[in-house]
């Protein structure tokens, strides 16, 4: 590569950048100097403009005003492909690998060697080893895109980078989808990235992953630097308090003990489902039960098996309202609701009104001869908004305009409104914004504490730790450990996840 | 008529929007809007240009010639909002005609007319069944049992045209006249109008716009997607045997070749054209109506004006192209 590490200085500089969108200022005047070969974090709330600035040092969108310098040089990209050219990438946090192609021909997609019209396979495989060599990646390039992990997927689209002759990558949210051993893996990657003179530009809302790996950190907060530090003068709480303006106290709602003699509202007896082996478990009323695990551990698969998403093979699954069957439907009436893994595929009707969304599941209890009882609708969904604090601007409009993190909570209301006595949420605060998050916790608390029974799936443990009464690990479709009091901890959710105690001791928090 | 798209209307919610979306007040009203207002202005410049156009006659004549079309896209809008596609409503049409007309000269018209729907409302179900049970692409599925139903109408007749003309009674389902227009009219009114109310107003409106717009969402929040798509696809092969049933009383005659692609393509244009998405979850059935109206129009203009109709062929494709384009665009400029 020609850019050797030791040269170090400015890489990409923004003098006062102005971006608005309708009306709202996403930056306002911004300045700002990344430096040769680091890792520079961009860190804040959704909103908080540093998306938008990643955006605009790849060239995916213009300022309103200011100035872009690369390399001390004034540019004025139109595209992404100008910036390319002066060797700067954009990685998505929307992967794009095709699924019907090898690793090295998505890696080589539309830079394929040629002859005759042809692809040069041997050219191909011979550039690919070389390119994965520079990296010190170790994935195989004849692998399918198809079945990928996101983490593999991750490396793929770097490769891709890299195969572009990119100099400046700008990674937004990197790690939102990765369990943690694939997010160290990544870490390591990028780490390798800045040692090679790369520069990284990391948009995250994961401070743990900006404190672990950033050289410089960014913070912003309503479209403004509050400051630029050394990631070495950060910890996440003064990060987190500088993003938000204000010092949080804790950063989970105070846990309300479970009544011993609380009703069983779920009880899985020896359930198997594809990818789900012999699993009992119970949550009782006002219970928050954790489930932990690695990603493909069986967790999304029982959560979809006890909704009745999924046919069970083997076991039963009852709730205080009976066994259940009939599909999710059935699973509904007995008083078992879902918040879905991806809101986007299996929550929302995205093109849809925020009310239709709401009201999808509690209908006919909304409705009189099978007319829909407009008023009725309109008072209900707005009630059960304002119980899970969305604001809406209006009830018509599509569910797509809210921002993600409000977007989580209209399912929140839609499966509230449903009246459930069990809640099975598989990754409730997925791409959601801190601000969200938090709301979400104190939701799902005061919930348990009205008396409904959650089965919280997550890959976040902090997030268990913080909101569970026990946790329940699952490794290869089976419930590994059971967690309770003092036992709960990360290294030991993290021990029974791998099976291999040491692992989780050595990364203990 | 549609409440869906007057609920849609107000865009304030672009205030509070971060992300960038490109004229969101421009691409949201033409994509509203839609076929609207080409419509109007259409009717407006055949009003003006040709005198018989704005007449009585002339207008209740195209509503009278456009009832079956209408009913079938009424229905068919249901079928493509649900996520589906119906391209066996030219055969249904066809095979209900034919028995309609056949069983009319040997047993009484409410018989006939009976058993003709019938038949659309089974082969509705057939339809309905192996693209939700068996999981078959619903254009491939019905694209299959068109050929199956065609050739079932050519085994009713022989290849022969059934004629009714000894059966006068048979004509009264289209032919009679009440406050000087004709009970197809009426007939298809009742039906779009009825047809309407289910997709605006009703729950199972809502579980057909549901199972149209995310049916993995729409499953796990109980609907019952398979049922309600079975359903659109019955009561679209209803619509299609009704309109077969009504063109065959409206001229007392019927035969196996009827209908086919061609008056399943127009209906599928007319829904396409009045802005209904054909990748389901988008859609009104005022739209369609004007759809299909719009479509009618250019026809009876190509007529009133003595254009040669060549054009008219390459004007509706055109039309059909620009719908479809502007349908991608918007939802490629919505995410």
């Amino acid at each position: 590569m020609p850019q050797p590490p030791a040269i170090r200085g400015t890489h990409a500089e923004l003098v006062e950048v102005t971006k608005s969108f309708g009306g709202v200022r996403a930056l306002d005047e911004v300045s700002l100097k990344i430096a040769r070969g680091a890792i520079h974090a961009l860190v804040g709330e959704n909103g908080a403009g540093k998306s938008t600035l990643g955006k605009i040092i790849s060239g995916v969108l213009p300022p309103d005003r200011g100035q872009l310098l690369i390399d001390g040089e004034p540019v004025a990209f139109r595209s992404p492909r100008e910036a390319i050219t002066r060797g700067i990438v954009l990685i998505a946090q929307e992967l794009a690998v095709v699924p019907a192609l090898s690793v090295a021909e998505n890696v080589f997609l539309g830079d394929e060697p040629r002859q005759a019209g042809f692809v040069n396979r041997r050219a191909l495989r011979r550039r690919y080893a070389e390119l994965a060599a520079t990296a010190g990646f170790e994935l195989a390039g004849d692998l399918r895109g198809r079945g990928l992990r996101t983490a593999d997927q991750q490396k793929v689209e770097i490769l891709r980078a890299l195969g572009r002759n990119a100099r400046l990558i700008v990674m937004d949210e990197p790690a939102a989808a990765l369990p943690r051993p694939d997010a160290e893996r990544l870490h390591q990657v990028i780490r390798r990235l800045a040692a090679g003179g790369t520069t990284v530009v990391l948009v995250s809302h994961f401070l743990r992953e900006v404190a672990e790996l950033a050289d410089e950190v960014t913070i912003l907060r309503d479209g403004r630097i509050v400051r630029t530090a050394p990631a070495v003068d950060e910890t996440e709480d003064t990060m987190l308090s500088a993003m938000l303006g204000r010092s949080l106290g804790t950063t989970f709602p105070a846990r309300r003990p479970v009544p011993a003699q609380a009703k069983i509202v779920l009880a899985a007896r020896s359930v198997s489902a594809p990818g789900v082996h012999d699993v009992s478990l119970e949550v009782r009323a006002g219970e928050i039960v954790g489930l932990a695990g690695l990603v493909g551990s069986g967790r999304t698969e029982l959560a979809r098996a006890l909704c009745q998403a999924q046919r069970i093979t083997a076991g039963t699954v009852t709730t205080s309202g009976g066994k259940l069957t009939g599909g999710p439907r059935g699973a509904l009436r007995a008083g078992l609701a879902m918040i879905p893994e991806s809101r986007k595929e299996q929550g929302l009707l995205l093109g849809r009104p925020i009310a239709e969304n709401v009201s999808l599941a509690s209908l006919s209890r909304l409705s009189e001869l099978g007319l829909v009882r407009r008023g009725k609708e309109r008072q209900a969904v707005a009630t059960v908004l304002g119980q899970v604090g969305v604001r809406v601007p209006a009830q018509a409009a599509p569910v797509n305009t809210l921002s993600g993190g409000n977007q989580q909570k209209a399912l929140f209301a839609r499966v509230l409104l449903a009246g459930p006595r069990v809640l099975v949420a598989d990754e409730p605060t997925r791409g959601v914004d801190v601000g969200a998050k938090r709301a979400i916790y104190e939701l799902l608390s005061s919930l348990a504490a009205e008396g409904l029974g959650v089965l919280l799936i997550s890959s976040d443990a902090e997030e268990i730790l913080g909101l569970a009464h026990r946790v329940l690990v699952m490794r290869a479709g089976r419930i590994a450990a059971e967690l309770t009091g003092d036992a709960m901890t990360e290294a030991a959710i993290l021990g029974a996840a791998f099976g291999t105690p040491e692992i989780g001791r050595g990364r203990g928090a | 008529m549609d409440q869906q798209d007057i609920t849609q209307a107000p865009a304030p919610a672009s205030r509070g929007a971060r992300r960038p979306r490109p004229s969101p007040a421009l691409v949201g009203n033409l994509r509203r809007a839609g076929i609207l207002y080409p419509f109007i202005i259409l009717f407006i410049v055949l009003s003006l240009w040709s005198g018989p156009f704005f007449t009585k006659v002339n207008l209740l004549d195209i509503l009278d010639q456009q009832a079956s079309t209408l009913i079938i896209a009424a229905a068919g809008t249901l079928v493509l909002v649900a996520g589906g596609i119906d391209l066996s409503v030219g055969a249904i049409y066809a095979l209900a005609g034919v028995t309609a007309a056949h069983l009319a000269l040997f047993s009484s018209p409410a018989v006939a007319i009976i058993a003709g729907i019938a038949v659309g409302l089974g082969v509705g179900l057939v339809n309905g069944v192996i693209t939700t049970v068996f999981r078959i692409n619903a254009l491939i599925a019905t694209l299959a049992m068109s050929f199956v139903v065609s050739g079932l109408a050519s085994l009713v007749t022989g290849g022969n045209l059934v004629i009714d003309y000894s059966r006068p009674g048979f004509a009264d389902l289209a032919r009679t006249s009440f406050l000087s227009v004709n009970t197809s009219t009426w007939t298809m009114l009742a039906v779009v109008v009825a047809l309407a109310i289910v997709l605006a107003r009703t729950t199972a409106g809502r579980y057909i716009y549901a199972s149209g717009s995310n049916s993995e969402a729409a499953r796990l929040s109980g609907v019952r997607v398979q049922f309600i798509r079975t359903m659109t696809f019955v009561i679209s092969g209803g619509a299609a045997a009704l309109g077969g049933v009504i063109d065959a009383s409206r001229v007392l005659s019927a035969q196996a070749s009827n209908g086919e692609t061609t008056l399943t393509f127009t209906v599928l244009a007319g829904i396409v054209v009045g802005g209904t998405s054909i990748l389901g979850g988008e859609g009104a059935m005022w739209r369609t109506v004007v759809g299909v109206l719009f479509i009618a129009l250019i026809g009876n203009g190509f007529d009133l004006l003595g254009l040669n109709p060549l054009y008219e062929q390459i004007a509706l494709g055109g039309i059909l192209l620009l719908a479809v384009g502007a349908d991608a665009w918007s939802r490629l400029h919505q995410s």
